[in-house]
């Protein structure tokens, strides 16, 4: 409870230097972005001076976004990213969420054995950067190495090996790059669900046991509805970290998201279009317009989740 | 990391109070540790192959990727196979400037995690302590960042780090990984800074202690698991950060280990002794960091997760 009556010079001492860096490194940043959307910046470079110019241009970003009439096919672009974007996000959804939930339950039966060591083990790729486990990845899928090859043909899956190799194939590539964002990841929501479980009261658990409830039971009758908020959370952290996920493509595919473009996700067609990219000019006015569209869908889903998820699952 | 798995595989699966000789219960015992093996496996499978693939030349890398650099084989009677070569790391060392690059990662991560904890814990003292018109509109304006990705502001970054001079260098990082990290921090801090028992502070208030003196040599003590935690879940975010070493502080001279990581990768991606032996250089910090203090670690994000 905040009980002192303040004295301003404490507020300004204390409070001052937090909100000023946060202000101007992260809410000033993300509203220029926004108001940038709603302009088309020219530079020009005369007699070795490079200016500036920047004209009011509405929502025209956002039309040519929606339906580019030029080469750059900017609509053709978003429309796909987009798309892989929500297949990207469905992917992490149905793997790597349930996974993360099996293994923290597993981690929580009773009397098991070595706990913390398994804990340990399975948050290790957690910890390492994308870039370090996408090139280890990308490697091991490397059909001139053939490590993933060699044991899909071992376990008589062989006729499964796309023959572009698996990061070269329009139909596949998408999937194993998820895949591999998904063995990373899957520390962070098996954290989150193991710190829920250890919070549920274990005399609830014991008494539907002694009731002879089986293990399966408790689990679903128990355990799950309690843990529901966190799988809320869980389900907004990925949404947020898919519509602005870029690392793993660029990292595995490079900034042309390939093969033809059927990894490229909003991050990395955001990143080409602002840096500039094989063939294509850096074009900074729609880069902060795909900015704004992204900024748009997450709040969206943030949204949602505050007022819609959140306050149901908190009611139960 | 692999004598890990095989101290896994070796406990005893059943425990001392149901010792009867009940066949399903036992195997429904050791159903949990078949599958946490199995994902240990998966989990492990990968570095362990790069660490032993790292120290063989590139023939024998590519020849018997399996097997690790000093083994032994049985063909011809009993024989020990040495594998072993240092030839990738001889080339990282005399290509890429790695210490160049874990000196800018440290810097960065450092000095950010200072602030961090530093700027998080006054305001949050501020937030939790003082009442003033405003308090709960500031906590919440400080909330809104935990949501929204920072790096959808990245061209307007670049803008204001050319405007401050700061471009390209560590200290646009800094910034910018502060910023981001401090809705967190705030957040956890002003929860815990709560507990805090008032009347602590007012006999230390009685005591004449100064309001600075409260907070640095009192309060934050107090809060050191909250501390902790914060650390915890800023630290590699911020060391495994590609996106603004990317973006705001590419040159050379200022690289992080991740984006000089990423570019030497780039650049010799065929050369596979190299890359491996750079890749193995580069997780070295974080996997001792992450053994030596493992407990401690997860202890701090489950504790944040809690909140």
């Amino acid at each position: 409870m905040a009980t002192r009556r303040a004295r301003w010079h404490h507020l300004v001492v204390f409070l001052a230097p937090a909100v000023i860096i946060y202000s101007l490194f992260l809410t000033w940043p993300l509203i220029d972005s926004l108001r940038a959307s709603f302009y088309d910046q020219q530079v020009s470079t005369a007699n070795g001076v490079t200016t500036t110019t920047q004209t009011f241009v509405g929502l025209d970003n956002f039309a040519r976004l929606l339906n580019d009439p030029n080469s750059t096919n900017y609509d053709e672009r978003f429309l796909n990213a987009f798309g892989n974007t929500i297949k990207f996000f469905i992917i992490f959804m149905l793997v790597q969420n349930p996974v993360a939930l099996l293994l923290a339950t597993l981690l929580t039966s009773r009397n098991l054995r070595g706990a913390s060591i398994y804990r340990t083990i399975l948050f290790t790729p957690t910890t390492l950067s994308i870039v370090i486990i996408g090139w280890i990845w990308t490697l091991m899928l490397n059909p001139l190495w053939g490590v993933i090859n060699n044991i899909f043909k071992t376990v008589g899956l062989g006729s499964l090996i796309p023959k572009e190799g698996w990061l070269g194939s329009p139909d596949l590539a998408l999937t194993v790059v998820a895949l591999v964002g998904v063995w990373q990841y899957v520390g962070l929501p098996m954290i989150l669900f193991l710190s829920a479980l250890l919070g549920i009261d274990g005399e609830l658990i014991d008494a539907a046991r002694v009731d002879g409830a089986s293990p399966w039971n408790v689990f679903w009758n128990i355990k799950f509805p309690l843990i529901l908020p966190t799988a809320g959370i869980v389900a907004v952290l990925t949404f947020v970290g898919n519509f602005s996920a870029f690392d793993n493509v660029y990292v595995m595919q490079g900034s042309q998201a390939g093969p033809d473009f059927r990894t490229d996700l909003l991050g990395t067609f955001f990143y080409r279009v602002t840096f500039g990219a094989a063939g294509q000019l850096p074009n900074q006015s729609m880069g902060t317009t795909i900015a704004t569209m992204m900024f748009l869908i997450i709040l969206t889903g943030v949204i949602i989740y505050l007022f819609g998820v959140q306050r149901r699952l908190v009611r139960d | 990391m692999s004598q890990l798995t095989s101290t896994a595989t070796t406990i005893p699966s059943e425990t001392p109070h149901n010792r009867a000789v009940d066949w399903g219960y036992k195997i429904a015992k050791l159903f949990p540790h078949v599958i946490l093996i199995a994902y240990s496996v998966l989990a492990l499978f990968p570095t362990v192959l790069i660490v032993m693939n790292s120290f063989k030349d590139r023939r024998d890398l590519f020849r018997v990727p399996y097997t690790p650099p000093i083994w032994f084989s049985l063909e011809n009677g009993f024989e020990i196979l040495n594998l072993f070569s240092t030839k990738g790391y001889e080339q990282v060392f005399s290509r890429a400037s790695i210490f160049n690059y874990f000196g800018n990662s440290i810097f960065v991560t450092v000095v950010a995690l200072f602030l961090i904890l530093m700027l998080g814990s006054m305001a949050s003292f501020a937030l939790s302590e003082y009442e003033f018109k405003g308090n709960r509109l500031i906590g919440l304006y400080m909330a809104i960042g935990i949501m929204i990705p920072i790096r959808l502001g990245t061209v307007s970054l670049i803008k204001l780090m050319n405007a401050l001079g700061i471009y390209n260098t560590q200290w646009a990082l800094i910034f910018v990984h502060t910023a981001a990290g401090l809705p967190i921090a705030v957040f956890i801090l002003t929860e815990f800074m709560r507990q805090v028992p008032t009347e602590l502070k007012d006999a230390a208030r009685v005591d004449g202690a100064s309001e600075y003196r409260i907070l640095f040599s009192f309060i934050m003590p107090l809060v050191r698991p909250a501390l902790a935690t914060v650390l915890v879940f800023n630290m590699l975010p911020i060391w495994n950060d590609l996106w603004f070493p990317l973006t705001l502080a590419p040159a050379g001279n200022v690289r992080t280990v991740t984006l000089g990581l990423s570019e030497f990768a780039g650049q010799y991606k065929t050369d596979w002794t190299a890359l491996l032996a750079a890749l193995v250089l580069a997780m070295i910090p974080v996997l001792v960091f992450y053994t030596v203090f493992s407990r401690q670690f997860i202890q701090g994000l489950t504790r944040g997760a809690l909140k």
